[in-house]
């Protein structure tokens, strides 16, 4: 990356500072209402969900739909940490990402060798477990919900979401990467040019679950309260469709789709009912008429306001 | 006979009148899956739709049993066929992600549509059986479950003969098991599709019309954790398999009374899916399938 400086990443970086000062702006002269702050915060986390997931369903190509469960376990064992150990903050997140990225190896390790539907079955079938090993522990409330006080605000819930868009992006940009995503146009061409499928199959998984992990971390220390009904399965359809609608494979295709989706279901926030059958119409219309999402697998960029700024890479796949 | 025996033998009972619904919900699956390599994840919800056509039958029309049954399976077999022709049939040739995700659309359109159609609130069943209870040596029988155990039956019989002993059964079997190849042998094979789909949601509105009848509710989300469910009996008899959904079902019914029977019955669902991915992992080809090498 010898031109890490050049003019694209500069207005990305300014435009990235001009979201923050301007929102962080708002708060801090008490113009911003509270519903829209609230709405910003769940753009943030959506934001990290929907591009965890599209680390494996977009770029390396397997099916998951039980992000929900790794979101739970991130967002519980952030709570147990600062409700029951008094941790800071930073540590809670970093615990809840962690064990929600065991759980993501642990769980990928002997589910990944399934392909296709069975994969997206047993991710089903794993969420479900999560969200029901939850409810049946009391020492986390059980199905009542656990409190946890509010200590996420704006700066965390951004500042947080730029790092995890960051490191995504300079994975999906790097040498793993890239076998991720060959994995997904040919596993069994990938096989035979040497690249252990296996192992980035389960790496994309980890790392997928790491981030899910963390955005529950920051919905539980955000919400007050959470309750296991909240990571139902159809949580991670609303993550795959935010997914789907930006794109599969494109990382800023699944920011897009998050935002749209997050803001369009907080418009729809008094008629909870035509939110979701919008929601589905859109989704088998997306799937009839652009099967490939809004932006298939290229990426949106700034780049035209470069002076014939380099493309990135990761479009031309 | 102790009393921990005849418990067993009373969860037994519960579970057959249990996994009987699973397996015909599981039919349905079994059969699409088989014949497009599709998970329809609507089923549920199919199921759903019959049981409300059922409860509409039976309270507005005054029907009785029989009738409303056989009306709730003709309204979803049309239903069935329509979610074919308008969702599935457009992405046959696409890949395969494409259809799972319109399933999945489907579903929740089917859900939170019925939502705004007869709203959230959860109807009550009326009495369509007498209350009566049979007790052999201790153990209770209820009207319904052997009504339930009957229908269930008589709807296997029916559809074994149909799939083994008629043209279109013949046509649904060469279908499965070579598209194009069918295609060639001069087989309309979007008729059988739909000739497919109309049977599998048929069977599942009798589970629908059946479910609400004995448990004695319905609402728009009931067919949810059935469907799923019943997807676990299909996946454990082997996907694509017609007698191993049967098994499947009724051993998944089952094993969950027993686990209601052991006073773990909040864990019951999750039992369920662990079973799913114990199959998945160790013979993901089911009990009653067989391992195809995948051939580059």
């Amino acid at each position: 990356m010898g031109k890490w400086m050049n003019r694209q990443s500069l207005v990305t970086i300014l435009g990235v500072l001009l979201i923050y000062g301007i929102v962080q702006g708002s708060i801090f002269m008490d113009v911003m209402p509270p519903f829209v702050a609230l709405t910003l915060i769940q753009i943030c986390i959506y934001v990290i969900l929907s591009s965890s997931l599209n680390l494996i369903n977009g770029i390396t190509g397997q099916f998951s739909i039980g992000h929900a469960g790794f979101m739970a376990i991130g967002g519980y064992f952030a709570a147990i940490v600062i409700v029951k150990f008094h941790g800071p903050l930073v540590l809670a997140l970093l615990v809840g990402a962690i064990v929600s990225a065991v759980a993501g190896f642990l769980i990928g390790l002997p589910t990944l060798r399934l392909n296709g539907d069975y994969l997206a079955i047993a991710t089903l079938g794993l969420g479900e477990i999560v969200r029901i090993i939850f409810l049946n522990t009391e020492y986390v409330g059980g199905a009542s919900g656990f409190s946890v006080p509010k200590t996420i605000n704006w700066t965390w819930a951004f500042g947080l979401t730029v790092l995890s868009i960051l490191v995504m992006r300079n994975f999906i940009n790097s040498t793993h990467g890239r076998a991720c995503i060959s994995v997904r146009e040919n596993e069994i061409a990938a096989d035979a040019m040497g690249i252990n499928t296996t192992k980035y199959k389960i790496i994309a998984f980890t790392l997928g679950a790491f981030f899910a992990g963390l955005a529950g971390g920051i919905y539980a220390n955000y919400m007050y309260i959470i309750q296991p009904m909240t990571f139902s399965f159809l949580k991670s359809f609303d993550i795959l469709v935010m997914v789907v609608l930006g794109g599969l494979g494109s990382l800023t295709g699944s920011i897009v789709g998050a935002i749209v989706m997050t803001v369009a279901s907080a418009a729809l926030a008094g008629l909870p009912e035509w939110r979701l059958v919008i929601t589905a119409v859109l989704l088998v219309a997306m799937m009839i008429f652009r099967p490939t999402g809004l932006l298939g697998t290229k990426e949106f960029s700034l780049s035209f306001l470069g002076k014939k700024g380099d493309k990135n890479a990761a479009s031309k796949n | 006979m102790g009393s921990v025996t005849l418990q067993f033998l009373q969860q037994i009972v519960n579970g057959l009148s249990l996994g009987s619904i699973y397996a015909l919900i599981a039919l349905g699956y079994t059969m699409v899956y088989g014949i497009i390599k599709l998970i329809n994840f609507a089923h549920g919800d199919i199921m759903m739709v019959g049981a409300y056509v059922g409860w509409f039958a039976t309270t507005t029309l005054h029907l009785s049993f029989l009738p409303a049954l056989v009306l709730a399976m003709m309204a979803s077999a049309i239903l069935g066929v329509l979610i074919e022709r308008i969702a599935y049939k457009p992405l046959r040739n696409v890949i395969r992600i494409a259809s799972l995700i319109t399933a999945i659309g489907v579903s929740l359109f089917l859900e939170y549509g019925g939502m705004l159609l007869v709203t959230p609130q959860v109807r009550t069943y009326p009495p369509v059986f007498p209350d009566t209870i049979y007790n052999i040596g201790g153990i209770i029988v209820k009207y319904g479950d052997i009504v339930m155990i009957v229908t269930s039956i008589i709807l296997m019989v029916l559809l074994h003969v149909i799939v083994q002993y008629t043209k279109i059964g013949k046509a649904m079997r060469a279908v499965s098991f070579d598209t194009e190849a069918a295609l060639l042998m001069g087989i309309n094979v979007n008729n059988t599709i739909s000739a497919t789909f109309a049977i599998g949601s048929g069977l599942a509105a009798a589970a629908g019309v059946l479910m609400g009848v004995y448990f004695n509710t319905i609402d728009p989300l009931m067919g949810i954790i059935p469907g799923l469910k019943a997807f676990v009996a299909a996946v454990l008899g082997g996907i694509g398999i017609i007698p191993g959904a049967m098994v499947g079902g009724v051993f998944l019914g089952l094993t969950e009374s027993l686990v209601s029977g052991l006073g773990w019955s909040t864990w019951r669902d999750a039992v369920a899916f662990l079973i799913l991915i114990l199959v998945l992992i160790v013979k993901p080809s089911g009990l009653f399938g067989k391992n195809i090498r995948e051939k580059v």
